[in-house]
């Protein structure tokens, strides 16, 4: 007799948007798996046609109160590639400053409050604050000392309004960078004890055959620029991404899913960065992950909670040097002149690579607009990642194979309000 | 569960002199600028000894927005099953803030959340006044539906009455002004 089962989770908690799984079971074999979102489609690329290209920072980085840096700084770096300027010198600095600032309140957050409890068998941070506050208490300090970059380079903590394209409106003054160094030193000692907790938690032997794809620079741990690489042999420049990833509308989510043509599902964000730039990681990062035994090749996706703790680390460590460096620059923006352009940007938000590409008329206006969010390009992976799961553990009860596919989902920290842009799961044996 | 806004029962010993008044949600969602769009309007009275803010709701930076404060009144917007327009009130020394409201933030880690891990982590304000204002309209939008403004009227009139009562008590309490 032919038996079906369903899973469900109706709605996917501690991730950001409004989304669900669906897990279909037939004669006791996983035979389907549905990462749905049904959070409403926003239409941002349509809200900026008939902009002016000095517009799109503010409009694209309400797509999310979580990573607003990266959304402004893909589409500035956008329009400055198309009218023909570069920023660089201690405007680039200061661009890299902030964004580590977002990198690091972004990543404590889902360390401590979204996916530690995962691994340890809590509902959420507040059981898991009930016995271990000291953790938590470090988790909160990690992630303010972000809020505070952010509000002092950014001009408040959510959706800054000091970023412009061609720079800043206004740039700090040495002093106030430097009033942050002894809070971001004891914040890195905080970091570099978060890799060694994060190291320490269980993790459920799982492992993929990913291609992973993550800007790649020649000096730096890539987060403002590179080239577009994979550890199987993708290597272009970011205005050749529509060429190689395609996006395709399912009708289970409504955001679009993205991949690489004829190859498929492909990963972006902590892991990807860590597996294919760890030799521009800072020195202390780099330690930090040997310490623990995380090494680049790093396969199993439940590690990627590490790879969020080095990069945090790494960010404590990019500020110092930024800060000690700093001289006020003498102009806080690069002046453009509008001109008829195709342009790109792509930069590493907290969760992968955040990619724009816009057209401009002779005025600077936009006539087109597209963007491409990191949980867009990871839909495909959380899914395949989820069937295999649920092939292999299968046999566990409901409510412990519902807890480890959340958990699962959560290793990519899905922003589905960037990529739509949420969670539910269901799980259907037959 | 509305409730009108009576005396507060203030903790016995002395309390700093400053009052806290946090306007919480997204103005770019509707009703969800409930809480900010009652914290403008109170910042536009220049009260004394009242320290206006205003946040998303992402937990963590709520409870900074808090701390070292004594006295606290937050707004928020609230989804639940309510009528559109609903006003409630808890007083979070006492009362366990219930999950399902105040859900509308990022990642579901709001104001909920900030205010039960505020008491495990021993970082509650002695006093803290939550508001919940039931909203309608959540899309992407701006401005509040007409069943929304009317209550947040109703809620500064409620928190002007709740700031001069505490002001007042935190004057005599601390030897008068």
């Amino acid at each position: 007799m032919k038996s079906k089962k369903t899973i469900k989770v109706d709605y996917l908690s501690r991730v950001e948007g409004g989304g669900g799984l669906l897990i279909k079971f037939r004669d006791g074999e996983a035979a389907d798996v549905k990462f749905k979102i049904f959070e409403p489609p926003r239409f941002f690329e349509a809200l900026l046609r008939g902009r002016s290209y000095t517009e799109a920072p503010d409009i694209t980085a309400r797509i999310c109160g979580i990573c607003p840096v990266a959304y402004m700084m893909s589409s500035s770096q956008a329009m400055e590639s198309g009218l023909g300027v570069k920023v660089d010198g201690q405007l680039r600095s200061l661009r890299r400053l902030v964004y580590f600032g977002e990198w690091i309140e972004s990543h404590a957050l889902h360390i401590y409050m979204l996916h530690a409890p995962d691994f340890l068998g809590y509902q959420d941070a507040i059981q898991l604050a009930g016995d271990y506050p000291d953790i938590v208490q470090r988790g909160l300090e990690i992630k303010k000392l972000g809020n505070e970059i952010v509000a002092l380079v950014g001009g408040r903590e959510v959706h800054p309004v000091n970023l412009k394209v061609g720079g800043f409106y206004k740039v700090p003054a040495k002093q106030d960078l430097c009033s942050l160094i002894e809070r971001i030193k004891r914040v890195r000692e905080a970091a570099y004890e978060t890799v060694r907790w994060t190291s320490t938690l269980s993790f459920p032997d799982f492992e993929q055959d990913y291609e992973f794809v993550a800007l790649s620079h020649p000096q730096e741990y890539a987060i403002l620029e590179g080239n577009l690489i994979s550890n199987k042999g993708l290597n272009i420049t970011i205005n050749k991404f529509e060429g190689y990833i395609q996006e395709e509308h399912v009708a289970h989510s409504t955001s679009l899913q993205a991949s690489i043509k004829e190859r498929g599902a492909y990963a972006v964000g902590p892991l990807a960065r860590f597996n294919l730039n760890f030799d521009k990681l800072s020195p202390v990062a780099r330690e930090a992950a040997r310490e623990v035994g995380m090494e680049p090749g790093c396969r199993n996706p439940f590690k990627s909670i590490i790879a969020r703790s080095i990069e945090t680390l790494h960010a404590c460590e990019e500020s110092i040097n930024i800060i000690n460096d700093y001289e006020v620059p003498e102009k806080p923006a690069i002046d453009l002149k509008p001109r008829a352009a195709a342009s790109y940007g792509c930069t590493e938000a907290p969760r992968g690579i955040c990619w724009h590409r816009y057209i401009l008329d002779d005025n600077g206006t936009i006539s087109a607009a597209g963007i491409v969010p990191p949980t867009s390009q990871n839909q495909k992976v959380i899914e395949k990642d989820l069937l295999q799961l649920v092939r292999k553990n299968g046999h566990l009860p409901d409510d412990k194979l519902t807890w480890m596919c959340e958990q699962a989902v959560r290793n990519y920290d899905p922003c589905i309000s960037c990529s739509c842009h949420f969670l539910e799961l269901k799980i259907e044996r037959d | 569960m509305k409730k009108t806004a009576g005396r507060p029962e203030f903790p016995s010993t002395a309390l700093k002199r400053e009052v806290v008044i946090i306007g919480v949600g997204n103005q770019g969602r509707n009703d969800d600028g409930v809480g900010i769009f009652i914290a403008r309007k109170l910042k536009a009275e220049n009260l004394p000894q009242t320290r206006i803010a205003f946040n998303s709701g992402e937990a963590a930076s709520l409870m900074d927005s808090w701390n070292g404060s004594d006295t606290v009144f937050l707004v928020d917007a609230v989804k639940s099953v309510a009528s559109p327009g609903h006003i409630y009130r808890f007083n979070a020394q006492i009362t366990s803030i219930p999950k399902v409201f105040f859900n509308s933030s990022t990642h579901n880690f709001g104001t909920a959340a900030a205010v039960e891990l505020a008491r495990i982590l021993n970082r509650l304000p002695r006093f803290l006044i939550i508001y919940g204002i039931e909203g309608k309209c959540f899309e992407a939008g701006w401005g509040l539906t007409p069943e929304v403004e009317k209550a947040a009227k109703t809620v500064v009139r409620m928190l002007l009455a709740d700031i001069f009562s505490a002001t007042a008590y935190v004057s005599n309490k601390n030897g008068g002004i």
